[in-house]
């Protein structure tokens, strides 16, 4: 017996099933990351949501140009936050394609009504009625003051709202404009004069890029763009919660199959398999959660299945090993030479796969391109844990001469 | 020693092999060809509700609300009383929510689980896509493979994809099983495996013929390679199992479809890689030798 390797190990399994159980289960309750699965961010199928798909469509008063799609962008940001949602997703897709996702929106059909409605722009005096509306502005554009230096946003209105303008501004000196846009104030500027010309201007702001943003705004009363709805997703919280719950089930009697099957099959380096399978499903639960991989159901499925991939690379080299040690090698040379000869195998065989992963990465959209990353990085980690990892155990448990019969090896 | 106990010449019988796989493969084209693909909404456009009733409800009582919307050809799917999937042409904003809501106040209140609606030109992008990216990917592995090994075991490794991909494409054909969108996932993925274990045995294969008896002859190599990796294949193909097969049982209707293809296709790959790619490339290089008198008597 050899103590300091048997020492090794058993630090080697009191980490790892350390690591293990902090992972799953949040034993401090005050350390936010800890169970660090909570880390890894679930896709709409999981938590419920929508995913919308718009498609700008010409029509003649407004055809589809770059700067339409932008505004209409901005008005949906503007809408998006209205619902309160946290981590929202708008982006654009191609010259004319938004796509958006919300999780957990109780009435989704209702979310994506009011996202491609006709905004409402208003104007409120202090006592709440409305005295303008976004179609009496005829224009609103950002500038600079030369004199002055400030950033500003400059208005122009349509001639009946110019009179009306000059009106309210007469009579309300010193009190506020509210500007509201679906229900939101946006602004409320201050009146310092009355404006009789319907050009009117609104100052200071911090920045032009801020004047600019309160312009566009300002300009798309409405929305800029005919927005079609292309594709329309939605999971209901409970079916999403429903179906995380079932895989992750799923995934663990899969794992305790594949663990007893280890066992009963190679013994000893059977058991040194499990022991890298369980550090190579942790790291790779940790890269999920540093590289914020948002996990979706088909991405379980992929990360599942490079378990039984990441086993492949033991049982590999297992069979050399057997293979090694029928030709009447030592245990130790039998070990050195089972990596060095499977590894080449190993090596040309998940570089396909990686193939795979790419070009389903390069193709896929949204669930499937979460399916593409959990494999890549699924065949990674398991190329080095196989490699690293069982190797060292491997040595760690021969050197320490527990098990000195190597019918237990697979001889 | 070293599995001195083969209990088939693998090589030898290779004509069996073929017999079979071409027996599994012509039910499916066959069906591929008369009825097709049941494309789901993902590629034909369209509409699907997945419903939950607060009481059990009959198929009859949901098609009957549906008729009122002119919808009578809608596919109507309950996996139990109460849990019902309905596949329409592709529903408006207003026709989706009026729907729901005369489903909701006829039979006796109704959640809306999920709710998917593509339309036409999505589902054809995604067809498109799913080709280009099939394509891609056989072409880059083809010339991976021809780089690490030889062009002829990049050919026949490709040969075992496609004859996987029609056994899994014929099976979802034969029983009119959806496919969505997951399920290009799953063909690829199965893809990546097929060749994974075709390579194994390439590999061993490359190495016992470098370590070569002289005037032993190639199919005899391949046959005792194939036995060197027979035990690896078919553990490795039970793990993977051991995975899909809790899945299809434990893991929720929603990717059920996608897992059940790669329960399928990594069977078949396993079984490809082993009966097909290898005897495959075996003729290929027997072809090569006839053209070459000279090569073969050297």
């Amino acid at each position: 017996m050899k103590w300091d390797k048997i020492l090794k190990l058993a630090g080697v399994i009191l980490v790892v099933a350390a690591v293990a159980v902090l992972s799953v289960v949040p034993l401090f309750p005050g350390v936010k990351w800890l169970p660090f699965a909570n880390l890894i961010r679930q896709g709409l199928d999981l938590k419920g949501g929508v995913h919308v798909v718009l498609e700008a469509q010409d029509t003649p008063e407004a055809p589809v140009t770059d700067d339409r799609v932008k505004q209409a962008m901005a008005i949906l940001e503007n809408r998006v936050n209205a619902f309160g949602v946290a981590e929202p997703i708008i982006q654009q897709q191609g010259p004319r394609r938004i796509i958006i996702e919300l999780a957990g929106v109780q009435d989704p059909d209702e979310a994506v009504g009011t996202l491609i409605k006709t905004a409402y722009l208003e104007f409120k005096t202090e006592d709440g009625t409305t005295v303008l509306t976004g179609r009496q502005l005829k224009n609103a554009t950002d500038s600079k003051n030369p004199q002055t230096g400030q950033y500003e946003v400059n208005l122009e209105f349509e001639p009946d709202g110019a009179k009306a303008f000059a009106e309210i501004t007469a009579a309300n000196v010193g009190k506020r404009l509210a500007i509201v846009l679906d229900g939101n104030v946006l602004q409320a500027p201050s009146i310092d004069e009355p404006i009789p010309n319907g050009k009117a201007r609104i100052a200071p702001y911090e920045s032009l890029p801020e004047a600019h943003n309160i312009a566009i705004l300002l300009r798309s009363g409405s929305l800029p763009v005919k927005l079609e709805v292309m594709e329309k997703r939605t999971v209901g919280p409970t079916l999403g919660a429903d179906s995380l719950d079932k895989s992750v089930k799923a995934g663990i009697a899969g794992l305790i199959g594949i663990v007893i099957f280890m066992l009963l099959y190679y013994r000893i380096p059977g058991l040194v398999a499990n022991l890298s399978l369980i550090i190579y499903a942790l790291i790779v639960l940790m890269i999920f959660a540093a590289l914020h991989v948002t996990m979706t159901l088909p991405g379980i499925a992929g990360f599942l299945l490079t378990l039984g991939m990441a086993v492949d690379a033991n049982v590999i080299i297992f069979e050399r090993l057997r293979e090694e040690l029928w030709s009447g090698k030592t245990l130790r040379s039998a070990i050195d030479a089972g990596f060095k000869r499977a590894f080449v195998a190993i090596l040309d065989s998940n570089v396909t796969t990686l193939i795979a992963g790419a070009v389903l990465y390069y193709f896929g959209t949204g669930p499937i391109k979460g399916f593409a990353v959990t494999l890549t990085i699924g065949i990674l980690a398991s190329m080095f844990t196989a490699i690293t990892m069982t190797r060292w155990l491997l040595h760690l448990v021969a050197g320490s001469n527990l098990v000195r019969n190597l019918k237990l090896y697979g001889a | 020693m070293l599995r001195e106990r083969m209990p088939f010449h693998f090589i030898k019988l290779r004509k069996i092999w073929y017999a079979l796989s071409i027996l599994i493969i012509i039910p499916g084209l066959i069906s591929l060809f008369t009825q097709g693909l049941n494309l789901g909404i993902d590629f034909s456009g369209g509409s699907l509700l997945d419903l939950k009733f607060n009481q059990a409800t009959s198929v009859e009582q949901v098609r009957n609300v549906l008729q009122g919307f002119d919808l009578a050809d809608a596919s109507i799917q309950s996996s139990n009383e109460t849990d019902f999937i309905i596949r329409t042409r592709e529903l408006s904003e207003e026709e989706n929510e009026s729907i729901v809501t005369a489903i909701d106040s006829q039979l006796g209140g109704v959640t809306l689980q999920r709710s998917e609606r593509v339309g036409p030109v999505i589902g054809r992008e995604l067809i498109a896509k799913a080709i280009y990216a099939l394509l891609a990917a056989s072409v880059l592995m083809v010339i991976y493979i021809s780089w690490r090994f030889e062009f002829k075991q990049g050919v026949a490794a490709i040969l075992a994809l496609l004859h996987d991909s029609l056994v899994v494409l014929g099976v979802f054909s034969i029983f009119q099983i959806e496919i969505d969108s997951a399920f290009i996932a799953a063909i690829l993925t199965i893809i990546g495996y097929s060749i994974n274990d075709t390579i194994i045995i390439f590999d061993r294969i490359r190495e016992n013929l470098l370590n070569k008896k002289k005037g032993e002859a190639l199919e005899d190599v391949i046959n005792s390679s194939l036995w060197q990796t027979i035990a690896r294949s078919i553990n490795t193909v039970l793990m993977v199992e051991i995975i899909l097969v809790s899945l299809f049982l434990l893991g929720g209707t929603t990717i059920r479809g996608m897992v059940l293809a790669l329960l399928v296709g990594i069977t078949v790959g396993a079984y490809s890689s082993v009966c097909f790619a290898s005897p495959l490339w075996f003729d290929l290089k027997k072809q090569e030798r006839r053209a070459k008198p000279g090569a073969a008597r050297a």
